[in-house]
């Protein structure tokens, strides 16, 4: 390795462009730990962790989900078309659909990261790495790439850019892109059709590309419109019947859990998303109070519809709604990015339980979107500095009271 | 009781003024730098859309309707007075705002100075005349109506607070130059009403 760092040190001082010095301590400080030491005054001690730790930290924890989705895709793909594929060849076919989508998201946001900073005067922030991650993991496999690209550069400049750069984003970066394309192009990231990567090859016979969450609303709908009769396991009949083309039953609760099952590319497996969820915990990178507050609004609202169950989508096992959808991957993922979340200890149990809450709500009450949890975090996020506010003039009151008690014992 | 209770929902969640109208976008811009001070607007529009959106009601039920002033005798029966619509519920809308303006200057003193100029301005203020209009010709009655008026000012409310509680963040931000003050404020009302969209299609 010292000869990279001999080679680094020596060009170092050459570069005089603005664009590629920026460009060039990017990589330096990608390849190697910063080497500027603390001179002889000042504070001596420093953290090991950085701001490029943490995101890559985070980006491990992703690792997991990444890797499960290359092979779901190849494994739909082989389900959709009738194929008997074996491991490796799922996996090659994964990795070809989502390897542009990733070039692309990375190139497109840190092409814009690498200007912005060039233009200011500072050096390329790592706030980029996470999102030009989650970006792809939220995608359906079939996205044209010119609109992960469109998606990507919105995100990043609108989002992000114009209120300062890392840090500053008051929503999450990966969901205002999938929002950006979910109203500006809906055709090619919700419905029937997307979720599959079926190539030019026919499908099997009762072939549908329908998601969990959609069948269940379909199904639901359905009934309450013919003011049909329904019973608690309604929701689950459907997902069995719905499954069946696939010869085995492709929505049980098994397979939702593990992930084999049709959606965006790294959000299928509720698995995987623990073991990142695992990872972030333990690295202490993600709140714990988020997720496990997420997970319990989630439950406790489908317990609460339960309860009521005026139609067949409302009547659903509560622990169904933990598993369908990306509910796992937002909670784990999105829901803890540490600059949109509330920031306050118990604001962020506040904030989860409302996300939650509020994905069940979505999915359930609002037919025009089957999925709640994006709509629902990007919700909290506009509405997690007002948590903040009222926990932090909280807190100041409860001190307040105590003062005149303490100077009275200080008086005295 | 149901009915308004999803007229109430549906007022400050799903037709909020400011996410799916964009109405009384000035005074929403102007007077959300900090928290405290957006409350106090946002109670005082309460207040003002929760007393002439039945006021109005009345009005027009009673005068303005065609054949509203049956019940003065039958010679009246034919009087059609809905012309005067926009100007009844002007001068409605500035009495109570005039009534605000004075109570808010007697029992505090110290929001009256920090909402200045925007306090009277609610008279103009789009979302109250916004209220008064789209609740004419719905099929409302006095108690839907009323629900209605002071459910849209708590949804104004909510969406000022919301903003104000996100500026007071943003001033830490590294906003660029020619985009500090309101042009940040554009974009991060365009991205909050993306969050509310969420609302956009509930079946209730």
């Amino acid at each position: 390795m010292q000869f990279l760092r001999n080679f680094l040190d020596t060009t170092k001082p050459k570069i005089k462009n603005k664009l590629v010095h920026t460009a060039f301590d990017a990589f330096e400080t990608f390849l190697f730990v910063p080497n500027h030491t603390a001179g002889a005054k000042g504070i001596q001690v420093r953290d090991a962790i950085d701001l490029k730790r943490m995101m890559m930290t985070v980006i491990i924890a992703m690792v997991p989900c990444l890797l499960f989705g290359m092979w779901n895709i190849g494994h739909q793909h082989a389900l959709a078309t009738g194929q008997n594929l074996d491991f490796l060849a799922k996996f090659w076919i994964g990795t070809i659909k989502i390897m542009p989508i990733i070039i692309v998201s990375y190139g497109v946001g840190l092409g814009i990261e690498f200007f912005v900073a060039s233009r200011k005067g500072h050096a390329v922030n790592e706030g980029f790495l996470v999102s030009g991650m989650l970006i792809p993991l939220v995608m359906p496999p079939d996205i044209p790439l010119w609109q992960v690209a469109l998606a990507t550069a919105f995100a990043v400049i609108i989002a992000k850019e114009v209120f300062g750069g890392t840090g500053m984003n008051v929503l999450n970066i990966a969901l205002t892109a999938r929002a950006f394309l979910y109203f500006a192009y809906p055709v090619n990231i919700a419905g029937s059709k997307v979720w599959t990567y079926t190539g030019d090859l026919k499908t099997v016979d009762g072939y549908s590309g329908a998601t969990a969450l959609s069948i269940v609303a379909d199904k639901s709908t359905a009934l309450s419109e013919s003011k049909a009769l329904f019973t608690n396991t309604t929701g689950v009949d459907a997902l069995t019947e719905a499954g069946k083309w696939s010869g085995s039953n492709l929505f049980s609760f098994e397979n939702m859990f593990m992930g084999n099952i049709p959606g965006s590319i790294g959000e299928t497996s509720t698995l995987m998303c623990l073991i990142g969820a695992a990872i972030l915990i333990v690295t202490g990178m993600g709140s714990w109070k988020i997720i496990v507050s997420g997970f319990a609004g989630t439950y406790l609202m489908a317990l609460l519809l339960n309860a009521t169950a005026a139609n067949a989508f409302m009547a659903l096992p509560a622990h169904y709604h933990l598993v369908m959808g990306g509910l796992a991957f937002g909670i784990v993922f999105m829901a803890t990015d540490p600059v949109s979340a509330a920031q306050t200890e118990s604001g962020k149990w506040v904030y989860g339980l409302l996300i939650g809450a509020f994905t069940v709500l979505i999915r359930v009450f609002n037919p025009a979107y089957p999925e709640g949890i994006m709509l629902a975090i990007l919700l909290m996020n506009v509405l997690a500095p007002l948590i903040d506010y009222f926990v932090i003039n909280a807190n100041k009151q409860r001190r307040l009271k105590r003062m005149p008690a303490q100077t009275a014992k200080v008086a005295a | 009781m149901e009915n308004l209770l999803n007229i109430a929902v549906k007022s400050i969640f799903i037709e909020n003024m400011i996410f799916a109208y964009f109405l009384g976008m000035c005074s929403y811009l102007a007077v959300s730098k900090n928290v405290k001070t957006a409350f106090g607007l946002g109670i005082a529009v309460v207040f003002v859309l929760g007393a002439t959106v039945p006021l109005n009601w009345l009005l027009q039920t009673y005068m303005l309707n065609a054949g509203a002033l049956a019940w003065l005798g039958d010679s009246f029966k034919n009087v059609d007075l809905s012309f005067l619509q926009f100007i009844v519920f002007i001068s409605v809308i500035a009495a109570f705002t005039q009534l605000t303006e004075m109570a808010v200057e007697k029992f505090s003193p110290a929001l009256y100075g920090s909402l200045g100029i925007f306090l009277p301005l609610i008279a103009v203020n789009c979302s109250i005349l916004g209220g008064s209009l789209f609740m004419a010709p719905r099929p409302y009655n006095f108690a839907e109506a009323t629900t209605y008026g002071i459910a849209s000012g708590i949804g104004w409310m909510i969406a000022i607070v919301a903003l104000a509680a996100v500026r007071e963040k943003l001033k830490y931000s590294d906003v660029p130059k020619p985009l500090k003050g309101l042009g940040i404020t554009f974009i991060l009302v365009g991205l909050m009403s993306l969050g509310f969209l969420s609302f956009m299609g509930f079946a209730i």
